[in-house]
């Protein structure tokens, strides 16, 4: 019998496997897919405080194993969901992660607030790849201090569990994930998506309607491996490990590089019940490696 | 119905010389009735650059022999890979997705489009036409070697053809052919499908003349099932997704 609950730094789950943000709707669009209460946990679309268009069509590129996408964080806004979208969803696991989103602390600090009524929002997802508008548009996640002022606020009013997304868009992320660690995140999830560009050599236009956007995809790979790999290094709060999940085996190497659970984003896109396929294939794996706790796992790489 | 993952036996394919395929799956079991205007999502397998699945609309339905039609042009890798499935193969199939044409009953319409957008057209015409529906089709191309189908069109309803050389048919434009001009108003609903610059050109024309049309766009897809908010169209009432409220859409609806 193998053991796939884990415990994240309080955040008890019954397996390691969630969805990514922004691949997976609210959950309800995967229904005719998948079991979708039989994942540890459901992370939804980045909700930010006010009402989002977000970017102009088109929106995403085709790349070698993966794809860019400049979805510009469309959202309904925090009231839609809280109002509208949690009652219909919060049947469909018994932790419904919401990722949040801002462009200023004050957002973060709002959008939290405002989940505190919502009982099986367990945890926040804390995405801190967004531009601060008070800074210049740099992103909160790209600097040591941005990060940490993010984290320490959110912390003061949210005490449940406070996952901190990491952009992969630094120079160091592990520096990164010390600073959130230090202003008390429960956990860090990484990596988001890289940022990138796709260019018609025909047309000598950009792809994306805002020329750069982030790639995802098994193109990633290494490099989230990799740098889940240092972070696991540098810090003691667990890893929650992305970037290219497409099977079990990809699963796998992220725990063998330090996480204790792990998203699927991009997978979704081609295969919607990716999800419930990895949490089979994890439980396989185990019963073929003799291994009782998936925690065992974690950090498991021998070198 | 709900939407399904299938791994669907290719059971015929036709090449045509003008890289158009004709593909039919066989779906294992029974299956609920498929909006005219809903679409498919396939898998390319194994293949690095077609990373993401291909949509294609319908293109007709055998609820009898459980077989579901596609049409598709040949225009970059993913489609190519697809074009070399051999029959008996399986294909990896999300079906069937998006919102469908309102299927008028008791109407004249007419269902004009060009190129692969006459796809859904044919499976549209067979369910308006079973709703005592007055149907014509007007499809236009630049040259007559780019129609296929005709005879299949024409054996179900009235055909009419514009091309742009006078190959065939009307010489010019769909939208300058009388059914769009002077006799416009003689139709209930228009439903169009096809290039972008048409589909747009015969909304302006209902719209302006006052006749209900419907259009289903082609916007790029992530995954057709809602959930990567790829695939926008602009409409009067923001951005939404063409997989999910569409493809199909109002004229009247659309920001064009």
């Amino acid at each position: 019998m193998v053991n796939l609950n884990i415990n994240l730094n309080g955040l008890k789950l019954k397996n390691p496997v969630m969805t990514a943000s922004g691949t997976c709707g609210f959950g309800e669009e995967l229904v005719d897919f998948m079991d979708v209460t039989q994942l540890g946990a459901l992370i939804v679309k980045g909700t930010t405080r006010e009402v989002r268009e977000g970017n102009p069509y088109p929106r995403i590129a085709e790349t070698p194993s993966g794809m860019l996408n400049t979805i510009g964080l469309q959202n309904k806004g925090i009231d839609y969901f809280v109002n509208t979208l949690y009652p219909s969803i919060e049947h469909l696991n018994e932790h419904i992660i919401v990722n949040v989103s801002g462009s200023t602390i004050d957002d973060y600090v709002y959008v939290c607030e405002r989940l505190l009524d919502l009982p099986k929002c367990t945890a926040v997802e804390v995405n801190i790849s967004c531009p601060n508008i008070k800074e210049g548009g740099l992103a909160f996640g790209t600097s040591c201090p941005a990060a940490a002022m993010v984290t320490k606020e959110v912390r003061k009013v949210w005490n449940r569990h406070i996952m901190l997304k990491l952009s992969p868009n630094v120079t160091s992320i592990a520096e990164i994930a010390k600073a959130v660690e230090a202003e008390g995140a429960d956990s860090v999830s990484l990596v988001n998506t890289f940022l990138g560009m796709a260019i018609n050599a025909n047309t000598r236009r950009p792809v994306l309607s805002t020329i750069t956007g982030g790639l995802s995809g098994p193109a990633i790979k290494p490099i989230a491996l990799r740098m889940v790999w240092q972070v696991y290094h540098a810090v003691k709060i667990p890893i929650v490990g992305m970037g290219g999940i497409m099977n079990a085996e990809d699963a796998i190497e992220f725990f063998l590089a330090g996480s204790s659970a792990i998203q699927i984003g991009t997978a979704t896109f081609i295969d919607p019940a990716t999800c419930v396929k990895i949490i089979q294939g994890i439980t396989d794996y185990c019963h073929l490696h003799n291994i009782e706790n998936i925690s065992q796992l974690t950090g498991a790489l021998e070198v | 119905m709900k939407k399904k993952q299938g791994y669907l036996q290719l059971k015929d394919k036709t090449i045509f010389s003008n890289n158009y395929v004709l593909f039919e799956l066989r779906v294992e079991e029974k299956f609920d009735f498929i909006v005219p205007g809903q679409f498919i999502n396939v898998k390319v397998e194994n293949q690095p650059d077609t990373f993401l699945r291909r949509p294609f609309s319908i293109h007709d339905v055998d609820y009898e022999k459980n077989t579901i039609l596609f049409l598709m042009k040949i225009v970059g890798n993913g489609t190519k890979m697809l074009s070399k499935v051999s029959t008996e193969d399986k294909i990896d199939v999300l079906y069937p997705l998006g919102n469908g044409f309102t299927l008028a009953e008791n109407k004249k319409v007419l269902l004009t489009g060009g190129g692969y957008g006459i796809a859904p057209l044919y499976h549209l015409a067979k369910e308006l036409i079973s709703k005592q529906c007055e149907v014509y089709f007007l499809l236009g191309a630049k040259t007559i070697t780019d129609l296929i189908l005709l005879e299949k069109f024409e054996n179900l309803a009235d055909l009419s053809i514009t091309t742009e050389d006078g190959s065939s048919g009307f010489k010019g434009r769909v939208t300058q052919h009388p059914y769009l001009q002077d006799k416009i108003t003689d139709f209930d609903c228009i439903y169009c499908c096809g290039p972008e610059p048409m589909m747009k050109a015969v909304s302006l024309l209902a719209i302006e003349k006052n006749v209900n049309c419907e259009v289903s766009l082609d916007q790029m897809m992530g995954c057709g099932i809602g959930v990567c908010l790829s695939c926008v169209a602009k409409t009067v009432r923001g951005h939404e997704t063409s997989c999910i409220h569409g493809p199909v859409f109002n004229s009247k609806d659309i920001v064009w």
